[in-house]
Parts: C-alpha cells; structure tokens; sequence
C-alpha cells in the first residue's frame, strides 16, 4: 500500500524553510544522479561530496520545518510525502544535469546566489536558522569556488567545452531571475529581521557570475526573461520524474529503514 | 573514460600542526588549482587534514629501484649507527 502525501500547515516561517530545504535537497539529489557517471574519480568525488553537503543542509531545514509545524511531521516524511505541487524548490536546481558543464554552470549559478545568502542568514533573528547558516555558508563557500573553477576552465577551454558551457549557460539564465523573487511569505519574514531580502543580493550575484563568465570568455545573454513558479509549486517538467525516484522506496514500503 | 594526456600530481597531506606532510596518494588535475581542489574532495572527506600539498608528479626525482642494493645494502651491516647501545637512566622513563 502506498504511502499518502502528507498536508503541512504552513506558516510562513514553515514555508520559508521549505522553500530552501527544497533547494538543497533537489540539487543534492541531481549531484547524486552523477554517481557512477563522473568523466573522471576526482569528479566522482567531488560531485558526490558536494550533494552530500546539500543533502546535509536540506536534513537540517526540514528537521527545523517539522519543529515549527509542531504538526507530528519528521525530516523524512516532508521530504518524501509531499507531491511535485507542494514542493519549492528553485526551478533552476531541478533542471536536468546535461553534460559536466551544464551541471558545472547550474552548480555556479546556484551557489553565487546560495553563499552570499547563507552569510547573511549568519544574522539573523531566529538563532536556529543563523546556526543552520553558519555551518551551511562555509560549503557553499567551497561549492561556489569548484563550479566556478571548472566553468572558466570549460568556457577558456577548447572549442567542444566551450560550445557545450554557453549553451548551459544560455539555456539555464532564464532560471536565474528567480533567485531574487521574494512574495508575501517572504516579506514578512524579512521585516522581522528572520529572513533575508533576496533583492540585496543581487548585486553580488550579478558580480560573481560576471566575473567568471568573463574570466571563461563566455558571454552574458542578453535576454532578460525570467521563469518563475517554482517558490508556488509550478514546476518544469522534470520535477516529477525526480520525485518518483527519489520517493519511490518510502511510497512503496512506508517507513522501510536499513 | 580515460583522459592520458591529464598531468598526475603526488599529494601530501599534514594532519594536525607539528606534524610534517605525508604522502597519501596521487590524482588527476589539468593544473594545480583543480589538483588542490581534487586533493580536498578525494583525500580529506574524514577530516584527514589541515594542508595539502600538491606536487607534479614528473617533478618528483626517484631513486632506481634496480640501485636498491648499491644504494640500501651498505646501511644494513652498520648497527652501530642505531641509538640503542645507550643505557636510560630510569628516571627518564619513556623517551
């Protein structure tokens, strides 16, 4: 008998942790995709190491979400009981991993936005979430230095690597403007000092992301048209078929450990 | 995959201050930026370290292994080279 989705009462702090425990798990689980299929071990490694991280960071925003729901929930049932229109994650994080490069430019869009936004949790008012920050802040700080590494040297590389970065890049801009959306659960949170204005960070984003590119001889798209509907359960098309893998096993034999 | 034309580096780690780098194995990195990173990601997931070196490969000079005897054999015979022919006084206890 398979297990049904679960129903979470969101407040608006619940939904804020969500939002960002979806991030990470969603993008941990793509990195863990790429077991098995690395072009090389150092690679195997490393991706593996960093969806690790993510996964780590998601763990702890769930356990944080369960604890202020106070609804009977644990990290793994909001984790593995709520369908694709409950999740909200990034749009961006679910994108399929592609090739190295595109996964290298998704993985550096990403953590250009995630780590400036993890050093400003570090203050904020609720002192659980400035915890989870402290110890999330120095992994991203890694994450974004490895993808951004690997980027400069796939775009300055040959012709194949850069063919294949600029397209990833391209293709994966759209995405981006959503990391800057905040709404209404947002600006709550934000006035009570707990949450970050995403806005504020779009300078360092916008900065770090050109400076690699240009350090990659990439160019920047022109085209400011932005997708979102991730943060309201909107998904691409790709949503679905990672949950049902990743679900899978606590939907078909509920509570099954090892 | 296979990639031969990657240039193989020898990593040293040191694990705790004092103590001196050692040799923990080798990997595959286009340069030494990449060959750092790699030494973080393959050689210190269980908290192994507090520095990495990174050395070319072809940058390290070995001895012949077919020199062994040449080279080691004399050493053998010399035991009076061995500190142990030192009397410790008990106080001294464990040195």
């Amino acid at each position: 008998m398979a297990a049904a989705s679960i129903s979470v009462t969101e407040s608006p702090l619940v939904s804020y942790l969500l939002r960002r425990a979806d991030d990470a798990l969603i993008l941990g689980h793509r990195l863990s995709e790429w077991c098995g299929h690395a072009p090389m071990l150092e690679e195997e490694m490393a991706l593996a190491n960093i969806g690790l991280d993510l996964i780590g960071q998601a763990r702890e925003l769930y356990g944080y979400a369960a604890t202020a729901e106070a609804a009977g929930h644990d990290e793994d049932d909001l984790a593995y009981l709520r369908d694709e229109r409950q999740y909200a994650n990034l749009l961006l994080v679910e994108q399929p991993n592609g090739d190295f490069a595109r996964t290298m430019v998704r993985q550096l869009f990403y953590s250009a936005f995630v780590d400036p936004f993890w050093r400003a949790t570090m203050a904020s008012q609720d002192p659980t979430l400035a915890a989870i920050a402290a110890k999330s802040e120095k992994e991203s700080a890694y994450h974004l230095r490895h993808a951004a590494e690997w980027v400069i040297r796939l775009g300055d590389g040959t012709a194949e690597s850069k063919r294949r970065a600029q397209a990833a890049v391209d293709d994966l801009w759209a995405f981006t403007g959503e990391l800057f959306h905040a709404d209404a659960v947002d600006q709550g949170l934000i006035a009570r000092g707990i949450a970050i204005d995403p806005e504020s960070l779009r300078a360092a984003w916008t900065a770090t992301v050109s400076d690699v590119l240009r350090a990659a001889t990439l160019t920047k798209p022109a085209n400011d048209w932005m997708q979102k509907g991730g943060r309201a359960g909107h998904h691409s098309e790709h949503l679905g078929h990672l949950l049902s893998e990743l679900q899978w096993l606590q939907r078909t034999y509920p509570g099954a450990t090892w | 995959m296979t990639v031969p034309t990657i240039q193989l580096w020898e990593v040293f780690i040191r694990s705790r201050n004092g103590l001196a780098h050692r040799h923990v194995g080798s990997l595959h990195a286009t340069d030494a930026t990449l060959a750092l990173q790699a030494a973080r990601d393959v050689y210190t997931r269980r908290g192994e370290g507090l520095s990495i070196w990174v050395v070319p490969s072809n940058a390290i000079v070995a001895s012949d292994p077919a020199d062994k005897d040449m080279m080691f054999e004399p050493a053998m015979s010399k035991i009076y080279r061995h500190p142990t022919f030192y009397e410790v006084p008990e106080e001294v206890g464990h040195m």
